[in-house]
């Protein structure tokens, strides 16, 4: 043996040194990697401390705002933050510092934000949900009420009152709405309705019992068609709430969330019935697309009717060099408020906070007001497909399914969306989304109820 | 003593990693226990000891049974999937074939993508639609004559167990077992191929069919390989999260994993004592898997 | 000679290069590779939908159109996500590449100390290091960030090497000591018996064979590191210090999310990887050989 290991150290010795050779190489390499990747950031934060002389100002917005029209939109408001002297491109500057990660409507962002607040380290503004989806960062003090930015710029005589109301928490005001989307869009084909001997004029009112026995008509004439396209279990939510508000009206629907809701009237069954009687006519394969694929079926024909919100409208008029499908409003697809909820604007808003100790407050504070200033909004908007939050836009920017929406928007009864944080915190809408996820593989609607019953208890 | 001129160095050469990993991993466990019990169900921290408040919840909690009975059956098939398709690869490779190198890239690349877009593809793969809407697997299936075959993947909810609805994870394990399939095929061809050729001979020599050199000489030095890719795959398992939520959504009812509910409980209802006591009833879950792997280990060693 | 499996692995491919001699004159049935053309083409399925999806415009990027071939082959999404994706390629090397190298050396030595230099509770060390690799991560982010801040890097990639290197400690540890197992006794006591310290038997006898299971950890932890996301995601604030992965994860809109670019931004993420395994795959093949992972 020992002969054995004297032949291999004989044999080894030039390859040892060879080899002791290429691991000494490889540790020095990592070591001069390292220490120049960290030797960068040493730079990095001396340049900027010298500049702090002048203002080492970074505007940090966190937002999951990654593709699309909203990217395209966000982008216009850096340029003009970056670019006009008042904000944040005067002297010193504070540049727009975009951080966005992307992922399921925020929720990769959203945890990620949670670990920087309670870290203590928040960013100046951060992206969220007008409404009780900021009751967790307003209740653990993580967001500043900003009544005052309101004051100063004069916003409660532009915006509706119905929506002041409606996102104030105990007196205060806790973000500034950038955008306005309405949920309750019926999307339908005109092609395929008229196949089934249907006619819907855009944005005419539709009842109920029409809208049956228009989906009657299209599983009858078009046996090949999806009478109704559904997707994945947030949308189901988003149709469950078009579907009660229509049958409860926007009051009922603003009284189930508070403390003396009642969500075991006969009301309530009667709509939950109406759900089950929907679902129905969709199709089987519903929790295995997303909201795009179900409207897309609508586009290419192969489903007649889609509940969304107006976000459709972007996929589908949209540019198809940013993603969206190109198709022409009226004739490849239309649009009417959704069934029973004509009269009622069921809405949900982008907003942007103020997070305590933010890093560059003064320049966060700007940020808030410039965001719900006419021009800001008048900028955005149109690019994103959504419209402002204030009343005094200028309809001639914005498109034809825009410019009804805004008619609407002045005119409407408002009410808060439950699946977009609007009417009900995380927790209550997570508590929905258990018990809707029960009834979709149980469609026992008495348990639903229950289920939904108790949510409220737990949660209003 | 005398001997720690002897053992001395070695322990010193591993303390260093022994601290980070106390610091890292054990503290870790430590403020996950800690949180679990405490009062810390909301946004803002608190650190209160309130009980074991938050394991009665999820004793309580349906859903979390349902999210339980998923990783039983996923683990399952996705540990039996990837043995089975592993070993065979191993086999139909052992002997040397041509372009072996060429089969053994491919047959690795599903690891290198990442879950967040082989998510989509499998979404589309596994698409349940019916009929002349059929597409993704269930159009080949049909297009193939196999229309027994077609069916709703995913979405599955017929019973497994006990009444709780968990075919559809069975389906889940499918883009799981492509990736690490070609991983366990690697171990296994180490394994073959670790087994000296002399014994083969030997066993040869004695007039053993091919067949029974396998059966007699190889597979049973495949016991540690076996275990120990058991192991790797078990804690993927009980880990993975990116697949199910770029498949079935965070929400989806019927691909909910502890893994997934334990983000929602997090990050979503800002829980943190409910999200680390599933996380600390993960470990213990986890334990149980090891201790036996190193019982083994140690006594298999100790053997030779 | 019963051989015992454990025979000398630095004779390990010489040996097999005389059995090599003779498994090639053995004839690969038809059978065979049938079978293997299969499974390839099985496994290749999605493959192919990532690369023919990312060759399409968007009116064709659906469920329903998931197997057809582009009508219109289009390269605006390979170049969007070319676009998207190559700032934060860099990046990705920055910290894989050092974070690769360093676990791996972390885990030779330990494995070495704990399977050649033992010392009384070796295994429980182990123990101690393999439960390492089973802790949830996503359960912890929020106090492993916190510890990692107090560390007081100047930048934010370092931080996540570290985070990559400290949690690599138990697989590299794992592949190193079954890797060394397999190294019979006897070198270690000659060793001794000629008066080597630790330092100079792991450097001369023990390392000049060890290249392959360097390999082996290497290619586990460079894949893991370059398509990590969850610790990335957490660690960089910094959108300018992205790794590719949160920039994969980010060709996701918000809303709208545009499939091709997607699928394309995805094969292109992982092409680094897949060259890593494709040059190293012989020697991938070598270390596993010689009893890495065979435990």
């Amino acid at each position: 043996m020992s002969d054995e290991t004297m032949k291999h150290r004989e044999v080894r010795t030039p390859r040892a040194i060879k080899r002791g050779a290429v691991l000494l190489g490889l540790i020095v390499l990592t070591l001069v990697v390292a220490l120049s990747v960290t030797g960068c950031g040493k730079k990095k934060s001396t340049t900027t401390k010298t500049s702090a002389s002048g203002g080492n100002c970074q505007l940090q917005v966190f937002s999951w705002w990654t593709g699309g029209g909203e990217a395209a939109g966000l982008a216009k408001l850096i340029t003009d933050w970056n670019t006009t002297s008042s904000l944040g491109g005067g002297s010193p500057a504070c540049q727009f510092k975009n951080e966005t990660v992307a992922g399921g409507a925020g929720s990769n962002a959203k945890a990620v934000l949670a670990q920087r607040l309670v870290a203590k380290k928040p960013p100046d503004s951060f992206q969220g949900h007008a409404g009780k989806e900021l009751l967790d960062y307003i209740k653990a003090g993580q967001i500043e009420p900003i009544n005052f930015i309101y004051k100063a710029a004069g916003f409660e005589k532009v915006m509706a009152p119905q929506l002041i109301k409606q996102i104030t928490y105990q007196g205060n005001l806790y973000s500034v709405p950038v955008n306005i989307h309405r949920a309750n869009v019926l999307w339908f084909n005109p092609k395929v309705l008229k196949a089934a001997g249907i006619t819907i004029k855009a944005g005419a009112p539709l009842t109920w019992d029409q809208w049956i026995s228009d989906l009657n008509a299209v599983k009858a004439k078009q046996p090949n068609v999806t009478p109704l396209a559904l997707g994945e279990a947030w949308t189901q939510k988003h149709l469950l709430e078009t579907v009660m508000i229509g049958a409860l009206g926007p009051d009922g629907w603003a009284s189930l969330f508070t403390k003396t809701g009642d969500w075991n009237s006969a009301k309530v069954t009667a709509a939950l019935d109406r759900f089950k009687t929907l679902l129905t006519y969709t199709n089987s394969d519903a929790a295995s697309l997303t909201w795009q694929d179900a409207g897309k079926l609508v586009v290419d024909g192969k489903a007649a009717f889609n509940v969304m919100g107006d976000w459709q409208e972007g996929y589908f008029g949209g540019k198809v060099s940013a993603g969206n499908l190109g198709m022409k409003s009226g004739v490849d697809y239309s649009w009417t408020a959704a069934a029973d909820t004509n009269g009622v604007f069921d809405w949900l808003s982008d907003s942007f906070t103020l997070p305590k100790g933010a890093p560059h407050r003064a320049a966060a504070v700007k940020w808030l007001t410039f965001l719900g200033s006419l021009k800001a909004q008048d900028t955005f908007n149109p690019v994103k497909g959504s419209i402002p939050a204030r009343q005094d836009a200028n309809p001639a920017l914005y498109d034809t399914y825009l410019k009804w929406s805004l008619q609407q928007w002045k005119a409407d009864k408002l009410a808060c969306s439950l699946t977009h944080g609007c009417i009900a915190s995380n927790a209550w809408n997570a508590d929905v989304d258990t018990a809707l996820g029960q009834f979709m593989q149980s469609k026992d609607v008495a348990a639903f109820q229950k289920a939904l019953a108790a949510a409220a208890k737990k949660n209003a | 003593m005398k001997n720690i001129r002897r053992w001395g160095p070695g322990l010193l050469l591993v303390s260093p990693s022994i601290i980070l990993i106390t610091i890292f991993v054990y503290g870790l466990i430590g403020w996950n226990v800690k949180v679990s019990l405490s009062n810390w169900r909301q946004a803002q921290p608190t650190s209160h000891y309130s009980g074991i408040g938050a394991y009665q919840d999820l004793n309580h909690d349906a859903a979390f049974r349902q999210s339980l009975a998923h990783l039983l059956v996923f683990t399952i098939v996705f540990a039996l999937g990837t043995l089975i398709i592993g070993w065979t690869l191993a086999l139909l490779l052992d002997k040397g074939v041509k372009g072996e190198g060429f089969f053994r890239a491919v047959f690795l690349f599903p690891m290198a993508i990442s879950f967040i877009a082989a998510g989509i593809v499998w979404r589309w793969l596994m698409n349940p639609a019916p009929g002349n809407r059929a597409t993704g697997l269930n159009v080949i299936f049909d297009k193939l004559g196999l229309h027994a075959l077609a069916n709703q993947w995913y979405l599955d909810s017929n019973p497994v167990i006990g009444g709780i609805r968990s075919w559809g994870m069975a389906a889940m394990a499918m883009p799981a077992i492509w990736a690490l399939s070609g991983y366990v095929m690697a171990l296994y061809l180490a394994g073959f191929r670790g087994v000296p050729e002399e014994l083969r001979e030997a066993a040869r020599m004695d007039g053993a069919s091919e067949l029974r050199v396998y059966r007699h000489v190889v597979f049973p030095h495949l016991k540690p390989v076996t275990l120990a890719a058991l192991i790797i795959i078990g804690h993927i398992s009980i880990k993975i999260f990116d697949l199910m939520v770029a498949i079935g959504g965070k929400q989806g009812f019927n691909t909910q994993t502890p893994a997934v509910y334990m983000w929602i409980q997090i990050y979503d209802r800002s829980d943190f004592a409910k999200g680390a006591a599933i996380a600390t009833l993960l470990l213990l879950l986890i334990s149980v898997l090891v201790i036996p792997y190193l019982i083994y280990t140690v006594r298999s060693e100790r053997r030779s | 000679m019963t051989a015992t499996p454990t025979t000398l692995p630095a004779q390990g491919p010489a040996r097999s290069k005389r059995g090599w001699k003779r498994v090639k004159k053995a004839r690969a049935p038809t059978i065979k590779y049938t079978a293997l053309l299969i499974f390839a083409v099985i496994v290749l399925m999605p493959v192919y939908i990532l690369i023919v999806t990312g060759f399409k415009g968007v009116a064709e990027t659906d469920p329903a159109h998931a197997w057809s071939l582009p009508s219109i082959w289009s390269l605006s999404a390979w170049h969007e996500a070319w676009t998207q994706l190559s700032p934060y390629m860099l990046n990705s090397f920055k910290l894989a590449i050092p974070a690769t190298i360093l676990s791996t050396a972390l885990g030779c030595l330990n494995g070495f100390a704990l399977s050649k230099w033992r010392f009384p509770g070796a295994d429980i060390v182990f123990t101690f290091f393999l439960f390492g690799m089973f802790i949830p991560y996503q359960a912890v982010m929020i106090p492993l960030t916190e510890l990692l801040s107090k560390l007081h890097f100047p930048a934010q990639l370092p931080q996540l090497a570290l985070a990559h290197i400290i949690y690599g400690i138990p697989i590299t540890t794992l592949i190193f000591r079954n890797y060394y197992a397999t190294i019979p006794e006897d070198l270690m006591e000659a060793s001794r018996m000629d008066g080597a310290g630790m330092l100079r038997t792991l450097w001369s006898v023990v390392l000049p064979i060890s290249i392959p299971a360097f390999v082996v950890a290497a290619i586990w932890q460079f894949t893991s590191i370059w398509n990590d996301f969850l610790f990335a995601v957490f660690i960089i604030t910094d959108p300018s210090q992205y790794p590719v992965t949160v920039a994969l994860n980010n060709t996701t809109g918000s809303l709208v999310s545009a499939y091709n670019l997607q699928m394309s931004a995805a094969l292109l993420a992982s092409l680094p990887t897949l060259v890593v395994y494709i040059l190293l795959g012989r020697y991938f093949m070598r270390g596993l050989m010689a009893g890495a992972l065979k435990g």
